[in-house]
């Protein structure tokens, strides 16, 4: 049973690896375009992130996917706040289908 | 009115931010509510509000991936979730939807792929809208006979039952689903998966439509398990995509926060409103949904023969879709209004009860 767990885990992690590359192969095709952020436009954190597309698509995704997760969470956990304030119960359901 | 604009950092073009916010609080009070991430959904709105294409789709991916997130959370505390189940079907996702990428790829260089794609979608969302509206037939049928027969149905029955001829195939390993619960061979799932991230690579889309009625009816999970368990997915492949569109560059990330603002909102009144809704109310709102979808491209594929009416066609899909968007949102929003407000009537009735004893 510890062999089949240590093969689905493996074959998870492959397939978070490849998934990128793969919802690129099955989307539509982009235009073979330089996209370059207009840095003068702005000023403070804006030209900061404009500066940080055009320099590293590395550092830029990097922050793009630790920001998204991180806003879910906040708004998931203050939505937990003000939905227990109200009084709705937020742990239990009842499964029926009719 | 200047305020009611922001000038999108990367994109370099001003969008009216509260139609931005809109557009999340619908597309998040549907995705939460049905399971699915709404990709059709959000590039028609996109697009009126003047979106650049280049930016549309990674935008799209990352603010759903947030939203998906905030859904998941929920349904999490609802016992909604399976997550044995959803990373057992990661596996059968990933390799059909390679295969399945690999076919259009190929298909492409033949030629007229779109249109025998979207075909295949028509078709696809008839069989969905067939199988929902006979279970929902089947199961009103054997109500009337259980009530004819002086007999109580049981809360679980369903009308439709092929998972439960699919569950009798026990090839080993086999595996229990608490939350689902169901007990089957572990090759089910990926085999469901396998098909359904098969098809989402053929069509090009992220597959949560295809995905939550196959694990209803094939896999035989509870309609609430299913858009849960669906969700989870969407999040997983919503991160990645995530990270694969914004390392090309092309993922607006104040837009994505923005929609983000409203879907988060719109993420918890769908996932709370199924908390007030049976599984069958559910399903019969899914199966309006999917004949929504199925209309919307069905005028996008009329100007093929009838050149003539395109922009018409365009326009009319568009609208139809925001249409179906903001009429669904609100049914949902109504319908959650109205069961938070009996739960709460109903806490106090209790409370202002004499304790006796």
């Amino acid at each position: 049973m510890r062999k089949f767990w240590a093969k689905i885990v493996s074959f998870g992690v492959m397939a978070i690896l490849l998934l990128p590359a793969m919802a690129a192969a099955a989307g539509p095709k982009a235009a073979p375009l330089a996209i370059v952020a207009d840095t003068r436009k702005f000023t403070g954190w804006e030209a900061w992130w404009t500066n940080l597309y055009n320099e590293s698509h590395f550092y830029f995704t990097l922050i793009t996917v630790v920001t998204i997760p991180l806003v879910g969470l906040f708004f998931g956990v203050l939505a937990d706040i003000i939905m227990n304030w109200i009084g709705l119960d937020l742990k239990s359901r009842e499964l029926a289908e009719h | 009115m200047e305020f009611f604009y922001v000038l999108m950092p990367i994109a370099g073009v001003k969008i009216f931010w509260p139609g931005l916010v809109i557009l999340g609080v619908g597309v998040g009070i549907i995705g939460g509510f049905f399971g699915m991430g709404g990709a059709w959904m959000v590039t028609p709105g996109l697009n009126i509000l003047g979106f650049p294409m280049a930016f549309a789709i990674g935008t799209d991916i990352a603010h759903m991936a947030g939203k998906s997130l905030i859904s998941t959370m929920r349904h999490g505390k609802f016992g909604n979730v399976d997550y044995k189940l959803g990373i057992v079907m990661l596996v059968g996702t990933v390799v059909g939807f390679e295969i399945g990428a690999q076919m259009v790829m190929w298909l492409e260089r033949l030629g007229t792929v779109e249109l025998y794609v979207r075909l295949l979608y028509i078709v696809l969302l008839s069989f969905i809208t067939w199988m929902v509206f006979t279970d929902v037939a089947k199961r009103k049928r054997k109500e009337r006979e259980a009530v004819a027969a002086g007999k109580e149905i049981d809360k679980l029955a369903t009308g439709i039952e092929w998972s439960k001829t699919l569950h009798k195939i026990k090839i080993p390993p086999m595996m229990h689903f608490k939350e689902a619960q169901v007990y089957c061979s572990v090759w089910l799932p990926i085999f469901v998966s396998f098909l359904t991230g098969w098809l989402a690579g053929i069509l090009g889309i992220g597959g949560g439509l295809i995905r939550m009625p196959s694990l209803i009816y094939f896999v035989g999970c509870p309609t609430h398990v299913a858009v849960g368990t669906d969700l989870f997915e969407v999040m997983i492949s919503g991160l990645y995509g995530t990270a694969t569109y914004t390392y090309k560059g092309r993922t607006e990330l104040m837009a994505a926060l923005i929609m983000l603002c409203g879907a988060a909102v719109g993420a918890q009144v769908g996932t709370v409103a199924t908390k007030y809704i049976k599984g069958y109310g559910i399903r019969i709102a899914f199966g309006l949904a999917v004949i929504g979808c199925a209309i919307s491209i069905i005028l996008k594929l009329i100007p093929r023969w009838v050149p003539a009416i395109k922009g018409f066609c365009d326009v009319a899909a568009t609208v139809f879709i925001l249409g179906l968007v903001s009429a669904m949102s609100i049914y949902i929003f109504v319908r959650m209004l109205a069961g938070a407000r009996r739960e709460i009537a109903a806490k106090k009735a209790k409370a202002r009860l004499p304790v006796t004893g």
